[in-house]
């Protein structure tokens, strides 16, 4: 097919347009879900920075064997100070151990198609919800430094299985509780026989993991690599499969990212309120 | 149902109003009804384009309360108590109270290159189930251009308008590019001259769909990944260069158009 560049003109701008030049003509309360998602996600960055940069002890309760997923894997020197019995990798590291892993998730998130849409809208403003005005009059969207990083979303989205790895992991590992013999853990000596063991401190790690999992597998790249790059499903039968199990859960993304970022940040909270004694992790057997 | 106020943009491209009309309201109706009735009635000059009244045309696009929507699609029943405020289509040159230009749509449409499909097999083509599936919820699309008006790109931005085709026409770049017997590639196409970058899938377009299909998961994140797969990812580059698989340039797949 040849091409008729004849039929082709080019696009007329600037012609006037009809209805009031105001802001919105809306008038229901479009401006409550932006709200609600910068409160949300401004409460996670403010309780994640803290706990990232100043939060450097309690993260780890030894008795029961269950740590932070904020400084798991156990990566600098400040693990074996607080307790933890791994070897450090980064052992010349002095500042939180957490400033290193946070770099991973956090990309995932920064990048994720779901955030995009959430901080787009609710911190940018472009736009801040359907047919409301941009708030800022130039736009280039994801075409150029630094927004074009968001194409990078699913390296960040390969980190993010390795971590998943390493925190399902720990929640196995949340059942194995190691014997101690009066050992002083926290300001507190303890004596107990290791083994396997079940508290709900390792039902919340298992949870943090399941949801993590739900959250990456639900993400579009994956999607996009388990199937949805190739044009016949019918000649890649496993590829569809694949893709026909993630696509539901992909449906509900947004779910699995609200989830998954509140019981992260729960568990961290969680593990700290038991390493520093004010509660107790009640041990189920 | 008592009376009603309907609020409505009169005017053309030489300027306009809102203007205020008290008319009686019946139990069931749509907007289009009430629109009709002031036509008959109060307002015989009003131009309003409309043809099914089924919401199957899509050409009764409009704002209600400044929302996109289909005029024969909502309920005046389910619009909050007080003045209905109808106004044509922000996005694009308005021609006579709530009908406006949209020809910025054709023209874009004239730019998807047509599906190329290879020369026939002894027998016809062929197609399994599954594949002609995949793309069923992209040809639901009834046109009426409210995704292409709630768009922000365009809406706020009317410079954009010449590089972005939008998400109507992505739709159609993705319905080709998962097409199992399509032989062109288009994903140059849409990144560097379609404005697919542009978009920052903020999801009003899937939000005002009255076909409900869901643009931004359905079809502009895959062509955003299919965009990374041909331009951005190192490794698909390196297997590229490996195998000598070809990706095709924006020229080459432009070349195929209609």
């Amino acid at each position: 097919m040849a091409v008729d560049n004849a039929s082709i003109t080019e696009v007329v701008l600037g012609g006037t347009r009809g209805g009031p030049d105001v802001k919105t003509l809306r008038e229901d309360k479009w401006w409550k879900l932006p709200l609600v998602t910068v409160l949300g996600l401004s409460a996670f960055v403010v309780y994640a920075t803290w706990a990232a940069v100043w939060g450097d002890s309690n993260f780890f309760y030894l008795p029961h064997n269950i740590i932070s997923p904020f400084y798991s894997p156990c990566l600098a020197h400040a693990c074996k100070a607080a307790g933890d019995t791994g070897s450090p990798v980064f052992d010349w590291w002095r500042l939180s151990p957490a400033l290193i892993i946070l770099v991973f998730p956090l990309g995932f998130r920064m990048t994720c198609y779901y955030y995009r849409k959430a901080y787009y809208r609710s911190f940018w403003r472009a736009p801040v919800a359907c047919a409301v005005q941009d708030a800022r009059p130039g736009y280039t969207g994801e075409t150029r430094a630094p927004l074009i990083i968001q194409n990078i979303h699913r390296y960040f989205f390969y980190a993010g299985l390795v971590f998943n790895v390493l925190l399902t992991i720990d929640a196995v590992q949340g059942f194995i509780w190691p014997t101690l013999h009066h050992q002083l853990v926290h300001g507190q000596y303890v004596t107990q026989s290791g083994g396997f063991g079940m508290s709900v401190g390792s039902l919340v790690l298992c949870v943090n993991a399941t949801l993590l999992w739900i959250y990456s597998l639900s993400c579009h790249a994956c999607r996009h690599l388990c199937g949805g790059q190739i044009r016949s499903f019918s000649k890649h039968p496993i590829r569809h499969k694949l893709w026909k199990f993630v696509t539901p859960l992909n449906a509900r993304h947004m779910t699995f990212a609200w989830c998954s970022l509140f019981f992260v940040a729960f568990t961290d909270l969680y593990v700290r309120l038991v390493a520093s004694g004010t509660i107790t992790d009640f041990k189920i057997f | 149902m008592a009376d009603v106020t309907m609020r409505i943009w009169r005017g053309d491209d030489k300027g306009g109003q809102l203007v205020d009309y008290r008319i009686e309201g019946n139990e069931g109706e749509v907007v289009l009804d009430v629109i009709h009735r002031l036509q008959a009635t109060q307002a015989p000059d009003l131009a309003c384009r409309w043809n099914c009244k089924a919401g199957k045309c899509g050409s009764c696009s409009a704002e209600i309360n400044g929302m996109p929507r289909l005029m024969c699609m909502t309920r005046m029943d389910q619009l909050p108590a007080g003045p209905v405020t109808v106004t044509p289509m922000r996005t694009f040159p308005i021609i006579k109270d709530l009908v406006t230009d949209v020809s910025f749509n054709f023209e874009m449409a004239k730019r998807v290159p047509a599906f190329n499909p290879p020369p026939a097999p002894e027998g016809g083509y062929r197609m399994a189930q599954v594949d002609v599936e995949r793309g069923q919820e992209f040809r639901k699309c009834i046109e009426c251009f409210l995704c292409q008006n709630v768009c922000h790109v365009i809406r706020d931005h009317e410079d954009n308008k010449a590089h972005y085709a939008g998400p109507r026409f992505f739709i159609r770049y993705a319905e080709l590019e998962m097409h199992p017997l399509d032989t062109n590639d288009r994903r140059e196409l849409v990144r560097e001259r379609m404005g697919l970058g542009l978009c920052n899938i903020t999801k009003c377009c899937t939000e005002v769909c009255p076909e409900h299909i869901k643009i931004t998961d359905n079809a502009i994140i895959p062509l955003k990944e299919r965009a990374v797969d041909a331009h951005y990812d190192p490794v698909a580059w390196l297997g590229r260069k490996i195998t000598g698989r070809k990706k095709r340039s924006a020229d080459e797949a432009a070349a195929l158009r209609p």
